[in-house]
């Protein structure tokens, strides 16, 4: 039986380029392109990539009081968002697992925009109608694209295709404002490591936008492969894989993303395993991992102390083009998960050194901003 | 030097005198992507015909590479273990795995042939 798989805005131009759909999170979904994975990766970390990431879910949130109705799903302080920026925050369960991760902006006092993960959106979504007051509205914005112009150029990119106000924007801002004469919205953010931009347009003006972009001689397309790779190189999670319901946000190493007033008054769910957690810390930590030799190691790969003893198992693990090996990422018995504790690997019955390497492997360009106030 | 065959696996083999070579086809290496890493099999080793003698891994995965025909490891490609890439830029030439001295040259009758090979990737 062959699974009907959903088209994004952007799949006949996918087909134009010579793209290798695969099924992803029920989409078809270019994997990669003629140019193939490390050609696209390498385009990312030089120049400008663009991806489409139009599987994601897209949603506004308004209200009154939407910031604290919102903060009923998630530990992140919504509250403080300024208007314009823009806050990783995690979905957390009431048992203290991660439900889902997501990009919340704020677009104005009462209005927010959510990107959600394409296999969680609709669990999301049902999670946000149980919470949300009914004074509050969610409304799932299933008519647009949404793309990623990644890489050092990216912002030179813009500048060329007349989008000055995105173009000002620092890290984790956003605006809605226009991109090569298309409405748009805009925000300073992604999932490589590289500085750029994640822009959120009409389904009907999609491939006409990715086009105008793509006419840049220094932007490439890049898919699904590169986007992974250029991830974990970053030291990102990907849901599903390094988190999911049964990691808390301690275990993944993401406390950074609870606000501080929320540990002040645990009124998120979840709150009590990770208090515990914070307090007693966790049994086991999400670390990097950095496999001797040349062989990638993959994802439920068991990791080993060095005494033979299994400590953990990864979650990740890719040939890391820029790092020029293979690079993991993975849970960790916590007594092993500082730097350079070695380990070892179980890859097809060999035992492979390896050891804890600080994330990210290759260090995050993001463009910070330069106020000094 | 003789013909060249193929298996419904993508690998293909060729007889050279006494010493067949194996190899995986431009289909095998078009699917698979960009090849970042192959484990090559002890030299020595005796395999048989269908046995998982070698790994080849992308960016992306994994996959076994299988003996066409019996016999034993007599010379792998070492160039593969410094770059691998020359599986993609190369698979019918300088990006092979390993040579065998078969034990039964006559089991390479049993593979395609070019035409029957080319035929089978229409089926795919």
């Amino acid at each position: 039986m062959t699974e009907v798989l959903l088209a994004t805005p952007l799949e006949p131009l996918h087909r134009r380029l010579g793209a290798r759909l695969v099924p992803f999170a029920g989409y078809a979904m270019p994997v990669q392109y003629p140019a193939g994975i490390l050609a696209e990766h390498t385009q990312c970390r030089t120049k400008a990539a663009l991806f489409d990431v139009s599987h994601m879910g897209q949603a506004r949130v308004e209200g009154p009081a939407a910031a604290e109705a919102l903060e009923r799903a998630t530990p992140a302080d919504l509250v403080s968002l300024a208007l314009g920026r823009q806050r990783y925050a995690l979905l957390t369960t009431d048992a203290g697992g991660i439900l889902d991760d997501a990009m919340i902006a704020r677009l104005a006092e009462d209005r927010f925009f959510l990107v959600l993960n394409a296999a969680r959106k609709e669990v999301d979504l049902a999670r946000l109608r149980a919470l949300l007051p009914s004074s509050v509205t969610l409304t799932p914005l299933e008519d647009r694209a949404l793309i990623a112009l990644q890489g050092p150029v990216a912002e030179a990119v813009l500048a060329r295709a007349g989008a000055e106000e995105a173009v000002a924007l620092p890290f984790l801002g956003v605006a809605e404002t226009r991109v090569a004469g298309f409405p748009v919205l805009v925000s300073r953010s992604g999932y490589t490591g590289e500085d750029g931009f994640e822009i959120s347009v009409a389904a009907e003006d999609a491939i006409a936008l990715v086009e105008a972009l793509l006419a840049d001689p220094d932007v490439a397309p890049a898919g699904l492969g590169a986007r992974d790779s250029l991830r974990l190189e970053a030291g990102l999670c990907l849901y599903g894989n390094d988190i999911d319901e049964t990691t808390s946000p301690v275990e993944a190493g993401l406390v950074w993303t609870i606000g501080k007033r929320r540990r002040v008054d645990w009124d998120f769910p979840g709150a009590e395993r990770i208090r515990r957690e914070l307090d007693e810390g966790p049994a086991r930590r999400r670390v990097g991992i950095l496999p001797e030799g040349r062989q990638p190691a993959r994802a439920g790969t068991e990791v080993l102390a060095a005494d033979g003893t299994p400590i953990g198992t990864l979650t990740s693990g890719t040939f890391g083009p820029s790092v020029g090996g293979p690079i993991a990422m993975g849970y960790v018995a916590s007594p092993f998960a500082g730097d350079a504790t070695p380990v070892e690997l179980s890859l097809r019955g060999r035992l492979v050194p390896a050891r804890i390497h600080p994330l990210p492997f290759v260090p995050h360009r993001y463009k910070r901003s330069s106020r000094t106030s | 030097m003789s013909e060249m065959k193929f298996t419904k696996d993508h690998e293909w083999i060729r007889l050279d005198g006494d010493v067949a070579t194996v190899g995986i086809t431009d289909h095998a290496q078009t699917a698979l992507g960009d090849v970042v890493f192959v484990e090559l099999p002890e030299v020595g080793r005796i395999v048989t015909a269908g046995e998982a003698c070698a790994v080849v891994e992308s960016v992306k995965a994994a996959s076994d590479i299988y003996a066409p025909i019996s016999g034993k490891v007599v010379e792998v490609n070492h160039a593969l273990s410094d770059n691998p890439g020359l599986v993609n830029t190369s698979p019918l030439a300088d990006g092979w795995f390993f040579r065998l001295e078969p034990s039964d040259a006559a089991e390479l009758e049993a593979l395609m042939d070019e035409t029957a090979y080319a035929a089978y990737l229409e089926t795919l």
